[in-house]
Order: structure tokens, then sequence, then C-alpha cells
């Protein structure tokens, strides 16, 4: 905590001796219930910005530094606060951020458009940000959770298993989750005999999960965490007897999950975002490289948001905002030259030189609709006590 | 068999669960219970003295199993539970020493004891936050279940499964003989008598000669091993937390009210009814319902009274309503 409290003063210090030519606002969690994951993505987004900087080729040359600043994850307050220091006294010309989806909103609309403040958010993964109105300064690279809510409708259906229960860690995260997985999954012909919320936090699940019995279904949907009530409950439903097959989406699948209950869980299965393109593996090593975990959840997406920020910047021939955001969405799909983690300075000469990309980099992005990640899902089962990958979808 | 189906459905979800719940409750009102009726004072650092305890009662456990050393198919924080109890006892009467018995001889009135006790509450979560993390940490070892809900369908055929973990029948036996033990000692032996006139009159037994901080000691004592025996129990069954057994102050407390504060027999009285009303309120009864009817009858709503996120509010509705037409709670105990 205190490093990343001295860090981040030392940016700001930094940002106003280096003459940095270009700041990008790093806005992120540093505090608040997701600060372990902020430091890795903050690393990524910085990660992008030397790596451009040490090309030499963006705008003929022109450095890029970070600035970041803590957004916290549930206090809009302080989330609008911070947005309004980076865009008025660190004079940033793009903002990679913020972490969460409550805070993205805030920022977003209090800030970020009335200053036409282009915003990219590695991590926001609300439904309600895809509606949410933005002038089109607002991107991600995280999938919306109405897509993950389709396609977990759609593994669950083709095991052959029509009636399931649902339950859901009481916040944003698993009520949109929910929300989206209950409409797709009956519109394709399921039926949902319960959904009920839990908490997070408590010894003991069985109360929820005697309700959840008697509601009954072939399978139980864990829309929580596994460090926190997700496990509970499973637990509680195994003791039980209450359930023997789950459904584990993304905050589900980790290490944990198989540590906790091993062969007990054999035959339950989930997806979580995730390809099969080699950009993941190439941003692994260079992460490595570069002293920080690349593997943990986010960082990838952080780095693509930070690379296209930049990228558009040279597509359109200028920093200014409201000029380049329109050049997002193109630099981000097809057609054009495929890009990878580590070929920014290729990328930036390919653009240069008049030429389109495609950047697919390491969580292979592609924009869709309201200029959010399509979404890649990684299906994978438990067998033997192990997370074994099923496929991509 | 329909109605044999009802009632292993019924016994799987509410009863066990309910009765194992119960008695740590009953244990944690127990303890609260005598502090209030000997020392005169609501202990609002009861749930984190649970915590402390059981905490050193997982620290021994861990050095017990890297060890080697095991009990077999019962958990092997059994071993470590006496540990637990005299390191609990020491923290407490240490407490006793620096806190409470400079207000005893100021005799100050109840509620600046209990402000105190609530700087002690904050000091001791402090403490275990500081040793063991603010983390679930899991210490149960042994035979998981004596009875599996799988193996209990393959013996009798019948539809519903019936678990019974470990942890929940030894909560149950461990508790019946901490409270024999407890009725034992206060009714039988010459220290438990003089306790007990302590608390019935304090200026009568010091006349005959008690010595007020023997009583007090002892108390201590005995609340110390009552907390400890609760939280070992709680963590076995459910988890370890430091921030769950600061929110199970609450049912305690309603548990102690409701039975009566400063009488035994309430606490425990209290402690089930507590436990079987927020289990039972709060569980959807659509099964139990569907079975006991006739064929086809099954309900389409879920016959549940209340959502489940309301169970901390019904020992609440409980205590109002127990208060309101009894004061004294359902056992005759002191008026607060």
């Amino acid at each position: 905590m205190k490093k990343i409290l001295l860090a981040s003063a030392a940016m700001i210090t930094m940002a106003g001796t280096a003459q940095a030519d270009i700041t990008l606002g790093v806005s992120l969690g540093f505090t608040g219930p997701l600060e372990s994951l902020a430091p890795p993505m903050a690393a990524g987004a910085e990660m992008a910005m030397a790596e451009v900087t040490a090309s030499g080729k963006l705008l003929g040359g022109m450095s890029v530094s970070a600035v970041r600043g803590d957004s916290t994850c549930i206090d809009a307050a302080a989330a609008v606060a911070v947005a309004e220091r980076l865009i008025t006294s660190d004079g940033v010309s793009g903002i990679m951020g913020a972490m969460c989806s409550g805070a993205t909103t805030a920022m977003l609309t209090n800030v970020a458009v009335p200053n036409g403040m282009v915003m990219i958010s590695p991590s926001a993964t609300s439904p309600a940000l895809s509606t949410v109105e933005d002038n089109g300064l607002f991107f991600r690279t995280a999938p919306s959770d109405a897509a993950q809510g389709v396609v977990m409708s759609n593994v669950i259906l083709e095991r052959g298993i029509n009636t399931v229960a649902v339950t859901y860690t009481n916040n944003d995260y698993g009520l949109g989750l929910a929300n989206s997985f209950q409409a797709a999954f009956i519109a394709a012909g399921g039926t949902v005999t319960l959904v009920a919320a839990h908490e997070d936090e408590r010894a003991d699940y069985s109360a929820e999960v005697g309700a959840l019995a008697a509601a009954g279904g072939d399978a139980l949907v864990v829309a929580g965490y596994v460090d926190s009530g997700g496990s509970g409950i499973i637990r509680a439903a195994l003791d039980t007897g209450a359930f023997d097959t789950f459904v584990f989406p993304d905050g589900m699948v980790g290490q944990a999950l198989v540590d906790n209950f091993g062969t007990e869980i054999d035959g339950s299965f989930g997806q979580f975002p995730g390809t099969d393109s080699n950009g993941a593996d190439i941003y692994h090593q260079m992460a490595t490289a570069a002293g920080f975990d690349g593997t943990s959840a986010f960082s990838k997406e952080s780095y693509d948001a930070a690379a296209l920020i930049m990228l558009a910047m040279q597509a359109a021939g200028s920093t200014n905002p409201a000029d380049y955001a329109q050049h997002v969405m193109d630099v981000a799909n097809a057609p054009g030259e495929p890009i990878l983690p580590g070929e920014l300075g290729r990328a930036l000469e390919l653009l240069a030189a008049g030429q389109d990309i495609d950047y697919v980099g390491a969580s292979a992005v592609e924009l869709i609709g309201p200029g959010e990640s399509g979404g890649a899902y990684r299906e994978i089962e438990i067998r033997g006590g192990k997370i074994e990958t099923v496929r991509f979808r | 068999m329909d109605i044999l189906n009802a009632i292993v459905v019924l016994l799987n979800f509410v009863i066990i669960p309910a009765t194992a719940y119960g008695a740590q409750l009953a244990l944690g009102a127990l303890g609260v219970t005598l502090i209030y009726g000997i020392l005169r004072f609501s202990n609002f650092a009861h749930g984190d003295t649970m915590a402390f305890g059981t905490m050193i009662v997982i620290l021994c456990t861990w050095g017990l199993q890297a060890a080697g050393v095991t009990l077999g198919p019962l958990p092997t924080a059994l071993l470590a539970l006496p540990v637990g109890i005299a390191l609990t006892a020491l923290l407490l009467m240490g407490t006793d020493r620096a806190v409470y018995r400079f207000y005893r001889r100021q005799k100050a009135k109840p509620v600046v004891y209990v402000i105190a006790s609530l700087g002690v509450m904050f000091i001791m979560n402090g403490i275990v936050r500081f040793i063991i993390g603010v983390d679930d940490q899991r210490f149960d070892d042994g035979e998981r279940f004596l009875i599996s809900v799988r193996r209990f369908r393959d013996l009798t055929g019948l539809e519903e499964g019936l678990g019974i973990r470990t942890s929940q029948a030894i909560t149950v036996v461990v508790a019946l003989i901490a409270m024999v033990a407890l009725f034992w000692f206060l009714n039988r032996t010459r220290t438990g008598k003089s306790m007990r006139a302590f608390s019935d009159n304090e200026d009568l037994a010091l006349l005959s000669g008690i010595n007020p901080e023997r009583v007090v000691m002892i108390t201590w004592l005995i609340v110390a091993a009552l907390a400890t025996t609760a939280g070992t129990l709680y963590g076995l069954d459910k988890a370890f937390k430091p921030f769950t057994y600061f929110q199970l102050l609450l049912p305690i407390f309603a548990a102690a009210i409701v039975g009566g504060l400063g009488n035994p027999v309430g606490a425990i009285l209290g402690g089930f009814l507590i436990a079987f009303s927020e289990v039972g309120v709060t569980y959807a009864f659509r099964k139990v319902v569907g079975y006991l009817g006739p064929e086809g009858w099954e309900p389409a709503g879920m016959m549940q009274l209340l959502s489940t996120d309301y169970k901390f509010a019904v020992s609440f509705t409980i205590l109002l309503i127990v208060l309101l037409f009894r004061p004294t709670g359902i056992m005759k105990g002191k008026t607060i």
C-alpha cells in the first residue's frame, strides 16, 4: 500500500518535471475491494507506454508518460475527483480506466463526457455501460457481462441441462451477470427455478443453500467470488447434497476452486474470458521480463487499452481526444495488419505510412457495437480435480 | 415413503443445522449470562474473546498437524482445545486486572463497564487480526462426515439424502458435556454455590466471608472455557474468520436476553430458540409441503416466510417481542 502511494506520488512529481510530450491517466482502484488487482494492471498499461516511447515513432517521436490516479472501486466521489484532477491539473490526453463499473460510470458521465476526454476501461464489465450516453468517447477492452450471460447459457444448454438455480454475490457484478444469464437462458428455452443473492464474508451458507435446494434444478450457477461467498455456497451445497453439478463464471474459475474442492466438483464446468491467440503468451513473457505478473486478471486488457489510445492518436495524427476518438475502432478491428504485444513500434510505423492495422494485442481485442470487447471465452470443465480447457468460444 | 422423505428433507436442511448452530449460540450465551449474573455487565468483548480462543486453538492445531499428531477420525482441534482455554483464561484475567478491577474498586455504574468492554472488544479484535490475519482459516481435519448424503441415499433408497457432518455431531456432544459440567459445578460444588450467592446478593455474600476476587477469577476461567469451546465448535462447523465472530455477538446477546440475562437455563433455551427461528423462518418449505401434500400438489411458490437476507433480523424481531411482553426474558432473568 505504502509502496503504491509512494509510487503514485513519485509519478505525480515526475510528470511535472520530466517534460513528457504526452501524459495519459492511469486511473484504477489502487485502494478498495479489488486493490490486489490494480498494480499488475497499472504495470501493464505503463509497459505499453514505455514501449511506445522507446520506439520513438509516435507522432514523430513524442514520449508518453503515465499519471496514476486512485479511482477506488466503490467511492464515486473519489473517482470523480481524481478524473477532474487528471484532466484539469495533469492535462492528460486520454484516460486508461477506471477499474470497477460504478467508478467508471461516475467518471465518465460527470467528468469525461463534459470535458470531451477519451476513456478506455480495461475491466468495467457492467452491461449498463453498453448503453450509457458517452458521445463516442468511451471504450472498453473487457467484454460486457451481458456477453458472458449468453455464452454461459449456451454452455449449459449444450450439455443437455435445462433447469438451473442461480445464486449471485450481492453487488453490481453478481446482479448484472445473474440478470443477463437469466434473460438469455429463458430466451433459449431453459428454466431458472430460483435466483437468490448471497452475501460475501459469511461463515454459514446453509440457509441460502436450503432455499436453492428447495427450488431444485439440475445444476447450480454460482455467480460469486471463489475467495469468498462462492466457495461457501459450494461447500454447503456439497455437504447437504443439494447439488452435484455447478456452473462457474469468471469470478469462480481459479486455482483456489480446485484447491478447496478437488475431485468433489468433477463434472462441473464454466467459462471465463480467454483466448487461444499467442498474444497472451507473448504478453506473459514480456510481463515476467518487466517484473510483474502478467497472468493477473485484466492486466492484458490494461496493456491493450493503453496501446489503443496511442495507436488511435497515431492514426488521427493528433493527441486531441476529439480527433482520435473516432479512430479507436479502426485500429482495433480488421482489416489491416494484425498487431501482437511487443509490436507497437511496427504498428506506429504502418500507421504513419497510411496503412491499416488490426490490433490483436494481448487479449485478442475485437471491439463490437458501442465500443466494447466482443469477448472470447474459454470453456472449462473440472476433471480429476483439475481445471481443463474444453474449447474456446 | 413421502412422509419419510419430508422428514429427511426437514432434518437435513433445518433440524440438524439449527441444532448445531443452537448449541454454539447456547455456549456463547452462557458465557455472556455468567458475566452478567456475577460481574453485572454486558460484555461486548465476548465475540472477540471467542475469536481469540479459537485463534489459539487453530495455531495449536497447525502445530500438532505439522508434528504429525492427529486424533484419527476426530478433528485435531479437540486436542488443542485445553491450550486455547488456558491462554484465553490468562488473557481474560489479565484484562480483568488491567481494566475491570479498576472500575470494580470505583464501584462504577454498569454502563461504564459496558463502554470499557467495548474498548476491550476493539483491542482483542485488533490482536486477533494482527496475529492470524483477516482471512478465512481452515483447521478441520479427520473424517468429514458421520454419514454422507450419498451413502444415506444408497442405504435407505430414499429420494432425499441426509448428511451429518462430524463437526455437527461433535458440537452437540461437546456442548452437552460442557452444559452438564457447568450445572454440576454451579449447583453441587462449594465454589459454584458461592458464585451463585455472590450473584444473588453481593453484600450478603461478602458478609458471609466469600472472597469476591476469587469468585471473579473463577468466573473468568469458566467464561474462557465456554467462549473458546463455543468458538472452536463454530469454526470447525462453519469457518473461522475474525469478522464473523464479531457478527456472532448479535445472535448471542439476543439468545442471552431472550432466555433471561443471568439465567443459565435461559441462555441455553434462548440459543436454541434463536437458531431454530433463524433457520426455520428463512427456510423454503416447498419440498416438505410437496412431499406431505397429495400427488402432484407441489406448490408453485417457495413457501418461504422471509428471504435469507433477513436472517439477522429474525433474532432481533424475537428479541423485541420478548422484551415487550416479558422484559425479564423467558426464564425470569434480571431486568436490564
